[in-house]
């Protein structure tokens, strides 16, 4: 808590009719960090980041981007602040790429170079095609471009990564940690688990509008301290039973036909216990894991936790 | 906020700030006409038919213009037609497109002001205008146009239409899907096309109809138009009024329903 706030919100309330798509959220985001928003569709990732971006005007609590109202202040903040929308929107479909990001360099004070960006994120190779005539991917890196061409101080992408290939994945996601680097503070939302994992200082996961759980990818797996055991069986084994052979704090799950999970304090007697239920039960337990919950544990916990009660 | 000297090597360390706001409406305003010069449908509506138009019409006599020399009867109505092109249907389908795809979404989070963004506009599409107005009244004087009337006037309907034609534009860019944009703002431009007093006089008509079609902003400024060019009247307030309740009308209408996204 000592750096300070690129983004605070406290309390945030959006409705549409009778639809709350946030509900109370709070959430404040550390200058020069990498913050993911993970949820599912409809959590109201997309809600809370177009409130943040002046879009949209909040029913209830408030939310501040470098200490400034984005709905009342947004003359002052827009210069200071990148936009990339959903599904890379956000073009004009008779321009070509590199026109456009050359227009709107023009309305910056101190824009990037053009042509720097437009070789870093392999725009060049896009030539004379107008944008309406590009693929979902190719204008993702083009919306990504044109969040960074006036060097804001914070960018907001929007599913910044959906619909790239595992290559284009990957070289923004360098190109975010550069970012970071130079001391621009990102905030992104994304429904890839590994996505929030492998980049994110700062993960917070958010579903029905709410605040689930947050904190760095580490303190969210470490959590909690049980360990987790998975193997594969024949399907539909009595998993009733394993759980009598087994300590009284361990809990056995069939996660899929023929997939099993047992959490429990790891140990090397557990273990024996495992496999020698196994043993007396005539299942060959194949592919026998020992690990720590990952993140998609906590993010499948936690979401399907809240599903179940709704 | 501290100081980090290695940050400033990197060309993304962030450096924030808007342009000066006249470069960026400069900035806008050129990129909206090289936008709009390259579109191949949006020329043909705004400078291939009002041209064959008025040069086939001057050449072979297919509609009755009355006691009007024909050349001096078409150009008041292609101006008119052209104005109509360019500040309602061009304007409608670019716009309705630009809405589609998410570009007005876009530059609202640009440090482009909107007031910006609608002066561009309108300063692309008067751009637009004054381009027509010297291809057609090029072209009418080399077919023998012998224009008379103050030129103060017809700029002044000229301007009067575009505020008209604009607002009703907008209106339906702001409110319809992008296609049903396109497919209306085309139908209404062939329609007062045909019945709008450009080609066809409105005096073949039966003098219900007439009045009705002497009130649409395409009758209403080619009536004007040629009360001016053709007649030498002075300033016809009565065209000008009818584009005025058109404009405000139109206007308020595209400022009350227009959604940006």
């Amino acid at each position: 808590m000592s750096a300070a706030a690129a983004v605070e919100i406290s309390s945030l309330v959006k409705r549409y009719d009778a639809v709350t798509a946030v509900d109370g959220l709070s959430l404040r985001v550390a200058a020069r960090t990498i913050t993911a928003v993970l949820g599912p569709n409809g959590a109201g990732k997309t809600t809370t980041i177009e409130i943040c971006e002046g879009f949209r005007r909040p029913d209830a609590g408030t939310v501040r981007v470098l200490g400034l109202d984005p709905w009342r202040d947004g003359a002052a903040l827009r210069p200071r602040v990148g936009v990339m929308l959903q599904e890379g929107a956000g073009f004009y479909p008779g321009a070509r790429p590199v026109e456009l990001l050359t227009h709107l360099a023009r309305l910056h004070a101190y824009p990037l170079d053009v042509r720097m960006l437009v070789a870093r994120l392999g725009l060049d190779t896009l030539g004379r095609a107008p944008l309406r005539r590009l693929s979902g991917g190719e204008r993702q890196r083009v919306a990504l471009a044109a969040a960074l061409i006036g060097r804001p101080e914070v960018v907001f992408l929007d599913e910044a990564t959906a619909g790239l290939d595992p290559q284009g994945r990957r070289s923004t996601w360098q190109l975010l940690d550069e970012l970071r680097a130079a001391g621009v503070t990102v905030v992104l939302t994304t429904h890839l688990i590994d996505e929030a994992e492998r980049l994110a200082d700062h993960v917070v996961i958010v579903d029905a509008g709410r605040v689930l759980a947050e904190g760095t990818p580490q303190e969210l797996t470490s959590g909690v301290s049980d360990d987790v055991i998975r193997f594969g069986g024949p399907p539909r084994l009595d998993v009733g039973s394993l759980r009598a052979a087994l300590p009284d704090t361990a809990a056995v799950r069939e996660i899929a036909p023929g997939s099993y999970e047992v959490t429990a304090k790891v140990d090397p007697r557990l273990l024996a216990t495992l496999t020698s239920w196994c043993a007396a039960n005539d299942i060959l337990a194949e592919g026998l894991q020992v690990g720590h919950r990952s993140l998609e544990d906590v993010y499948l916990e936690l979401i399907g936790a809240e599903g179940a009660t709704r | 906020m501290t100081t980090t000297p290695s940050a400033g090597r990197s060309p993304f360390a962030p450096a924030p700030g808007a342009a000066p706001v006249g470069l960026m409406l400069l900035a806008q305003t050129l990129f909206e006409i090289r936008l709009l010069l390259r579109n191949g449908e949006q020329l043909l509506l705004t400078a291939a038919i009002p041209v064959v138009l008025l040069w086939l019409l001057t050449a072979a006599p297919v509609f009755d213009t009355g006691d009007y020399e024909r050349v001096d009867f078409l150009v008041p109505g292609i101006l008119a037609l052209c104005v109509m092109s360019t500040a309602f249907t061009s304007l409608a389908i670019a716009t309705g497109y630009e809405r589609r795809y998410g570009a007005l979404k876009r530059l609202a989070a640009s440090p482009l002001p909107r007031w910006t963004l609608l002066l561009a506009k309108a300063l692309t599409v008067l751009v637009v205008e004054a381009l027509q107005v010297v291809l057609v009244g090029g072209l009418g004087l080399a077919l023998g146009w012998q224009p008379s009337g103050s030129p103060l006037a017809v700029v002044v309907l000229l301007v009067a239409g575009t505020l008209a034609f604009a607002g009703l534009g907008l209106l339906l860019a702001g409110t319809l899907r992008a296609e049903a944009t396109l497919a209306a703002a085309n139908l209404v431009y062939l329609l007062l096309l045909v019945l709008g007093g450009v080609v066809i006089p409105l005096s073949g008509f039966p003098s219900g109809v007439r009045t009705a079609l002497e009130l649409t902003p395409t009758g209403a400024l080619a009536d004007g138009l040629r009360s001016v060019l053709a007649d030498g009247a002075g300033l016809p307030w009565g065209s000008v009024a009818v584009l005025a309740v058109w404009a405000v009308a139109g206007l308020a209408a595209a400022a009350r329903w227009f959604r940006w996204e």
